[in-house]
């Protein structure tokens, strides 16, 4: 999966890059901000980890049916090949619900403006 | 994500309405679309000829093709609601595909274009559902047994409306994530073209996705056309 590679990039990328930025000025303030967002973004890189896991194995159940079924009967190939790639995209579309939710809690989560103001930073 | 050329944004910032055009250019490029398809459309039907010529012979493959195929899924009534499908698939996989070309956007990659064509069909199913049945429509939520329906109500209330959510959840993720990989391998190493293997995929999973989105649209509109078992 392209996109799982792509969003632990991301995360890698953001996690690092904030890490050193915590180090720079070390109000604990600043620094329990960051934690809430580090989990978060772990949150969303671990999460797509296990969609794409589930996704995997299942798409490779569903592509053995069908290449078993072809085997067995070539004359149903067309009408297998339509049942499969429905199925194919009825699976995938779990791991793009969890990509949706990798998205937004790295680019749009919604308690981020509430645990800023709780911890005190400004917005 | 902010697209780095968008024709028709710079276009619109010149004539002076580039406040609409920076903060809605999905709806800009949405229009784009539909200019696109009532043309093709207008300009295939203007001469209809008993010898096609070539845009007639290829529309004529694409329709007749989507319309075979509806009438094995939903059978023969299903026919009357072709035009709804048909548009909504054609539009959906137009507004895909054309993301993949530089300066355009898609505008499904928002996720209130999906959102539309999603509530679009939920509405259109049960307005199915209360034109062909009537009263009786409600059978459709009672399950099997009667004395099993407060239990089946809630549950199949649920799942129509998670429908919605996941035909706009689908769509939008699919598109939007082709994007953002699309996007990173450009800013990665667009030099040595190495989106290009990926846009090939893209154009597939725009396909795919225009597909499923009018597949299930028919057999939602389907399942509510049916008798209710």
């Amino acid at each position: 999966m392209k996109k799982t590679t792509v969003t632990m990039l991301l995360t890698a990328t953001l996690v690092l890059g904030l890490a050193s930025l915590a180090l720079a000025d070390d109000t604990a303030i600043k620094v329990a901000g960051l934690k809430v967002f580090q989990w978060t973004v772990t949150a969303a890189g671990f999460g797509i980890a296990l969609a794409a896991i589930g996704t995997g194995l299942a798409q490779g159940m569903a592509i053995r049916g069908a290449v078993e079924g072809t085997a067995r009967n070539p004359e149903a190939s067309g009408k297998i090949t339509v049942t499969m790639i429905i199925g194919l995209a009825l699976i995938e579309s779990l791991c793009i619900y969890a990509l949706v939710i990798a998205l937004i809690l790295i680019y749009a989560y919604p308690m981020a403006t509430p645990i800023a103001k709780m911890l005190g930073l400004e917005v | 994500m902010e697209h780095p050329l968008l024709f028709l944004v710079l276009i619109l910032d010149k004539i002076g309405l580039g406040e609409f055009a920076h903060h809605y250019p999905h709806v800009l490029y949405s229009w784009l679309v539909m200019i696109i398809l009532i043309l093709t459309g207008w300009l295939a039907a203007k001469k209809v000829e008993l010898i096609p010529g070539k845009l007639q012979n290829v529309l004529e493959v694409i329709i007749d093709g989507i319309e075979s195929f509806q009438v094995d899924m939903m059978g023969e009534e299903g026919r009357r609601y072709f035009p709804l499908i048909a548009s909504i698939g054609l539009y959906i996989f137009t507004c895909n595909v054309m993301g993949l070309v530089p300066g355009l956007l898609s505008p499904t990659a928002n996720i209130n274009t999906t959102l539309s064509c999603a509530l679009v069909t939920f509405c259109a199913t049960h307005y199915v559902g209360v034109r062909v049945h009537g009263v009786k429509y409600v059978k459709h939520f009672m399950g099997p047994l009667l004395p099993l329906a407060p239990l089946m109500v809630p549950i199949e209330i649920i799942s129509h409306l998670s429908r919605v959510l996941s035909l706009t959840l689908r769509l939008f993720g699919n598109i939007m994530g082709e994007d953002l990989v699309l996007a990173i391998l450009m800013v990665l190493a667009g030099k040595f073209l190495a989106p290009l293997p990926m846009m090939f995929l893209a154009i597939f999973t725009s396909f795919v996705q225009a597909f499923i989105f009018s597949l299930l649209a028919m057999l939602y509109i389907g399942g509510a056309l049916h008798e209710a078992h």
